[in-house]
């Protein structure tokens, strides 16, 4: 119990971060008409792709002599942009379709 | 003062993530939202890139970084710009099974990082081991493994690659299955028992298996629902790397997708009128075989193409039910024509769009608006169904579930309470089908043997085509 809360208390900041964007993520998109919703999954798609960060520092914090990590940081930050770039890419190309004609 | 640009560029990449997610849900702002959220995307990647550093050591290796950088974007362009467009809920479901390897990949290196010094001889070693840290880790590692897994499973059902499959009791395997990896991680998350390494890779393993057997079951017209679960999952192994390296873009980012994704998931199932439960334990497959029996009988008419072109050429209203052979046809730019030619002769042409016709909710919008058709020609259902009693004539263009009054009439029946396009309320449907194959839900429509009903068989395009000529020469 005494862990339990001093872990809370360690990490207060990130657990508030979390609720409120729990909160926030379901409001944001609440009224949202059912034609978005595939376009929107794939903009969340790309979002997600933010790992991608996580991909860069664990490859940047490799040491040199490390091969197995180096390979799996490669393929990682490979697999994290495929994610960012082709998710956002995609989702334009959705969008792009639903302008209006004149 | 570079940390702290860091820092600023964190703040301004989560705001981007959550202006941009807001204005993807409304359609006069969805395409800016997605560039807003993009633009942030960069600037957070670039600034970790060239700011971030450790105890005052910054990044190495960027040639590896650059390098990987250069081959995901050029692959991550092309695949995105040439992928065709009934292809595109396929395309999301890769790159989401991208995402959720890549977190798994860093659960991986991280432990590696953490054991590596492990020689075999300190027996204390992985009890020292920071246990939150294994924590994140391997939450991570199960949440990406499951979502990476799962996603190429919804991707090969979805180009048809691979078929549903399901054996008795499958649920309960994969409950167990799911058990087990709760416990084994807790046991090494809480114990960190000397075999560490060798359990890390039997999770890593059972939640790959894991993935596959959750969505094996599901069937393919439910691989959108599914696709958008496994995105939010993918979102939280996000976050999972956020609480990792103490990063606020990251956390930010996964959660909003996680949150969000899991609301958009449940409002997916609602469009269709299911529960999320009925869609993932499923009863689609096993109740349908019953419910056709009930149906089956009756006789169908068929329609030649000439009297087809008549009875549209003057008609005064004619309403066009696009379905999922329509995009397999890739039949739009025809249908686009036959419309102009019918509005020529004074007949005025409407679209009704049900919210799940095709493959993923909104893509028989996309399809159309490809062709240029009119924004305003495409009718919601609950329009269209008001529309449908002054109409003459009713064309379903390769759609079948979604107008199958089997929903309304028969409670047996595994569609029954989703609400369906009642064209039966017109004057004359007529059905263009390349056969009586059921459609998705594998079901018999009984509308197929109303009397006001009468079917045009043939690929949707074909037919189509043969329709424009055959209404010139009237």
């Amino acid at each position: 119990m005494q862990d339990f809360l001093q872990w809370i208390q360690l990490h207060q900041q990130i657990i508030y971060i979390v609720i409120l964007m729990i909160f926030l993520g379901i409001e944001v998109i609440g009224r949202v008409p059912s034609v978005l919703h595939t376009p929107l999954m794939s903009g969340a798609n790309a979002i997600h792709g933010v790992v991608i960060i996580g991909a860069i520092i664990v490859m940047g914090k490799v040491e040199s002599g490390n091969y197995f990590a180096l390979a799996l940081g490669f393929l990682a930050v490979i697999l994290g942009t495929l994610n960012v770039v082709g998710g956002f890419v995609v989702t334009d190309r959705m969008l792009e379709m639903f302008k209006k004609k004149n | 003062m570079e940390w702290n640009l860091l820092t600023l560029a964190y703040i301004i990449a989560s705001v981007t993530f959550i202006l941009g997610l807001k204005m993807l849900a409304h359609p006069e702002t969805a395409r800016k939202g997605n560039l807003v959220a993009a633009a942030g995307m960069s600037i957070a990647i670039f600034a970790t890139i060239f700011l971030y550093e450790e105890n005052g050591v910054k990044l190495q290796n960027y040639v590896w970084i650059f390098a990987a950088l250069a081959i995901g974007t050029v692959a991550g362009v092309w695949s995105a710009r040439t992928v065709k467009m009934t292809a595109m809920p396929e395309m999301v479901s890769l790159f989401n099974g991208m995402g959720g390897a890549c977190a798994a990949l860093i659960g991986i290196i991280e432990f590696n990082h953490l054991t590596h010094h492990y020689d075999g001889t300190d027996i204390n070693f992985f009890s020292k081991l920071d246990g939150g840290m294994l924590l994140v880790i391997m939450a991570g590692l199960v949440i990406g493994s499951i979502s990476f897994a799962g996603s190429m499973i919804a991707w090969g059902k979805l180009n048809g690659r691979i078929k549903d499959f399901s054996f008795k009791g499958q649920h309960l395997v994969n409950l167990g299955f799911f058990a087990f990896i709760l416990l084994l991680s807790a046991y090494v998350i809480i114990l960190r028992p000397e075999e560490t390494i060798f359990f890390f890779y039997v999770v890593l393993f059972a939640a790959l298996i894991y993935g596959v057997f959750f969505v094996m079951p599901i069937g393919g017209a439910d691989m959108p629902v599914v696709i958008s679960l496994l995105n939010s999952f993918t979102g939280v192994a996000a976050a999972c790397g956020g609480f990792l390296y103490d990063n606020k873009a990251m956390l930010t980012g996964g959660i909003l997708v996680g949150a969000a994704g899991t609301l958009l998931t449940i409002l997916m199932c609602k469009a269709m009128n299911r529960s999320l439960t009925n869609v993932l334990i499923g009863s689609f497959g096993a109740g349908a075989a019953a419910a056709s029996s009930t149906q089956q009988g009756g006789t169908h008419k068929e329609i030649s193409v000439s009297d087809a072109a008549v009875c549209m050429a003057y008609a005064n209203k004619v309403m066009i039910v696009p379905g999922y052979g329509l995009a397999v046809a890739q039949a739009q730019h025809v249908c686009h024509e036959l419309e102009k030619i019918l509005e020529e002769r004074g007949v005025d042409v409407q679209y009704a769009i049900h919210p799940v016709a095709g493959r993923m909710p909104g893509h028989m919008n996309v399809l159309l608006a490809e062709a240029d058709v009119a924004y305003d020609k495409l009718q919601e259902m609950e329009t269209a169904n008001d529309a449908f009693k002054t109409t003459d004539v009713v064309l379903i263009l390769g759609a079948n579930d979604v107008v199958n009054p089997a929903a309304k009439s028969d409670p047996a029946s595994p569609i029954y309470g989703m609400p369906i396009l009642e064209v039966e309320q017109a004057k004359t449907v007529i059905v263009n089908k390349r056969s009586m194959k059921p459609g998705y839900a594998g079901i018999e429509n009984a509308l197929f043997f109303q009397p006001k009903t009468s079917m045009l068989f043939g690929d949707a395009k074909a037919a189509l085509q043969k329709l424009i000529a055959e209404i010139k020469s009237v």
